[in-house]
């Protein structure tokens, strides 16, 4: 087993990140009384940990037996019927789906499957109705009349069904949904969070960590506690005993993405852009999204650049993202903002170089 | 019921008004609906205005008086975003249920029962233009038997044709006496201890939305028991520290752009949502009284534009650094020679 999946924390007293949240969470379902909730916060800060482990301190060890379940709907749209197919994961109390998966019909099973749940609810051992949860992954992914056809959804099932959304940045989410819960924010871990976890696991594991070692690992995994552990795990399998000057393996797009920032800055004429094309489509074809691959790009850029064009390439970086979003093929959008930059430095040391 | 069911429940609903004159502030509508329930002669009607200021709560709570609890499931047809509404059900169902003749006005255990029936079209502004003009015809056609009420946020987006035939109502926003005394009502009865500090952050913070306001009270409760300060409600309520506005500020004024940079990391890995301190930095920005109203009008409508962008779905980081940069250049005076507009 991954160490991720072995350390992570099962229940909401062994969290160790973020205590004072988990310590709220636990007074809110004590009382027997769940409003909806909507966790936001950045990848690998630990959202979906605190979710399993809430799900458990209300349901008991029993929100832990899921299973996987490749549903399908049937829904009658008027005068066609839709067949939808997505996968769910299930316990007695819970349901967990990310709707975004079917694209712009993500519509259909959220009005279907909270009717569904509201429809049969679990009765407990006193005889009591209680309510089932539903996780919503990738909120901010749903289409916009997805999110609006909760809105009155999650006000008219109130009493059967509570809701936990989750995701990224809630921008993205409407007014109306973020004002129907109990929003909670969960930062990323700070360095020193991430230094104490791996401690803490290196502990376990029993193994001797060099002294700054853990901190390295923590600088470089950006905030992010699950690339921090991974990364640590890749080390240990790497080398150990560690050495306190240990190289800690980069992503390897992230290296890919660094040598094509090199390839840009050192020329800039067609035929190198040519080239910087069959780089971009190589990384997208390894499923790496198109915003991270110019995110990246624009950190590599900004390293190496004067401080007077770094306004303009941000703006520009800014610019194509908004247009990558809007359009339909990634792949113009980057090569037009490596093409910009191009023209951008071409000109900036014409001028200053003559 | 359960006893578990009563406590699980929300306290917008628990508190929402069963009665057209319990509707606080929208003097002019009650009067109006008073009057309906008393000649039972109704136009169609469509109420607009911001969200949490009783629109749908005065729809249903008309409905409710007019029919009583055993005619309102044969006589009102609730209809709002969640439901599918594209032009089929306008074309199917909405006018099937219009179609129905409905007996003559009788009085029935206290309640008026006019003579028709009522559609309730909530959040009628993302209905799409096609629908609505399907409803043309059907409103007038049937309007011996059905009245048709229209809930929603921007009366731009409900088209003229359908406006004109019907009754306009603006919900004025909920001054901060009337919530106050809303909310004041609601810690009596739920045993909460909120002191006035406390209760001009909330009316603050939830901006006249009152079931926004009341959410952030349930969830103030549920996390810090029955007594609240201001910072609670704060951490409930996800609005930005303003420290953390001010040291982004501070950066930009610096003119280091690596500066404001590590300061718009952190704020996207504390997870803050950047489209909340778009609108904390306009704040910040008009009230700043060193800044000429030059560098404001520069500084606003690039807010303004990642604001869009934004919407669009554009990525979070990038548009915080752009604002970053730009707010920077606006403050440095530092000239926007580069054509950024091509």
């Amino acid at each position: 087993m991954l160490w991720v999946d072995k350390y992570r924390p099962k229940t909401l007293d062994q969290v160790i990140v973020h205590q004072d949240i988990a310590l709220n969470l636990k007074k809110l379902v004590t009382e027997q009384d769940c409003p909806h909730l909507l966790f936001y916060g950045s990848s690998g800060s630990g959202k979906k940990t605190l979710i399993m482990a809430l799900l458990r301190q209300v349901f008991g060890p029993g929100a832990e037996k899921v299973k996987v379940e490749n549903r399908t709907w049937k829904i009658d749209a008027g005068s066609r019927t839709i067949d939808l197919e997505l996968t769910t994961l299930s316990s007695a109390n819970h349901v967990e789906l990310s709707p975004s998966d079917v694209g712009f019909q993500d519509r259909y099973i959220v009005q279907e499957i909270i009717k569904e749940m509201a429809k049969n609810r679990p009765i407990d051992t006193k005889g009591k109705r209680g309510y089932k949860v539903l996780v919503l992954n990738e909120v901010d992914k749903l289409s916009r009349e997805a999110q609006h056809s909760l809105r009155r959804t999650m006000e008219k099932y109130s009493t059967s069904c509570r809701l936990i959304l989750c995701c990224n940045s809630s921008s993205k989410v409407i007014e109306a949904i973020r004002s129907r819960c109990l929003n909670v924010r969960i930062n990323a871990p700070t360095e020193e969070q991430i230094v104490k976890v791996l401690e803490f696991i290196g502990k376990k594991e029993g193994l001797q960590l060099p002294s700054g070692f853990a901190a390295r690992i923590a600088e470089k995994s950006n905030r992010s506690l699950r690339r921090a552990i991974l990364s640590f795990e890749t080390c240990r399998v790497q080398q150990y005993p560690f050495t306190s000057n240990q190289a800690i393996p980069p992503m390897d797009w992230e290296e890919y993405v660094s040598e094509i920032a090199s390839d840009i800055m050192k020329e800039q004429s067609p035929k190198r852009l040519f080239q910087v094309r069959g780089k971009l489509y190589e990384l997208l074809t390894n499923c790496i999204p198109p915003e991270i691959v110019l995110k990246r790009l624009l950190y590599e850029l900004l390293k190496r650049l004067d401080a007077e064009l770094k306004h303009e390439i941000c703006h520009w970086a800014a610019y194509y993202e908004h247009r990558m979003r809007l359009g339909q093929k990634a792949i113009f959008h980057l090569e037009a903002f490596v093409a910009k930059f191009m023209s951008i430095y071409k000109g900036f040391l014409i001028t200053t170089f003559g | 019921m359960a006893p578990m069911l009563q406590s699980s429940q929300q306290w917008v609903e628990k508190y929402r008004p069963r009665q057209v004159k319990d509707v606080a502030h929208q003097d002019e509508v009650v009067r109006v609906l008073t009057n309906t329930l008393e000649t039972t002669n109704c136009p169609h009607m469509l109420f607009y205005g911001p969200p949490g200021i009783g629109k749908t709560t005065t729809a249903l709570a008309i409905a409710h008086q007019l029919f009583g609890p055993e005619l309102y499931k044969s006589r009102v047809l609730e209809l709002n975003a969640s439901d599918d509404r594209g032009i089929n059900v306008v074309r199917t169902k909405i006018k099937d249920f219009a179609a129905i003749a409905v007996g003559s006005a009788q009085r029935q255990g206290g309640y008026p029962c006019p003579p028709y029936k009522i559609i309730i079209l909530d959040e009628a502004d993302s209905m799409t233009e096609d629908a609505q003009n399907a409803l043309r015809r059907t409103m007038e056609t049937y309007s011996k038997v059905t009245r048709f009420f229209f809930i929603c946020n921007y009366i731009s987006r409900i088209i003229e044709p359908l406006a004109s035939r019907c009754a306009k109502f603006r919900f004025k926003p909920i001054t901060e006496e009337i919530m106050s005394s809303r909310i004041l009502h609601i810690c009596k009865e739920e045993g909460l201890n909120l002191d006035a500090e406390a209760l001009s952050t909330l009316s603050y913070i939830s901006q006249g939305d009152l079931r926004r306001a009341i959410t952030y009270l349930q969830g103030a409760t549920r996390l810090f028991g029955s007594s609240i300060s201001s910072n609670d409600l704060i951490s409930v309520s996800g609005v930005i520290p303003q420290d953390v506005v001010e040291a982004l500020f501070t950066a930009c004024r610096s003119g280091d752009f690596d500066l404001a940079n590590k300061e718009v990391n952190k704020i996207i890995a504390e997870g803050y949502p950047v489209s909340l301190l778009l609108s904390q930095i306009f704040d910040v920005v008009v009230e700043a009284e060193d800044i000429s109203d030059e560098q404001k009008a520069r500084i606003c409508k690039r807010l303004a534009e990642a604001d869009k962008c934004l919407v669009d779905g554009a990525d979070e980081y990038l548009q915080l650094l752009n604002v970053a940069s730009h707010v920077m250049l606006a403050l440095c005076n530092m000239p926007e020679e580069l054509n950024y507009e091509s």
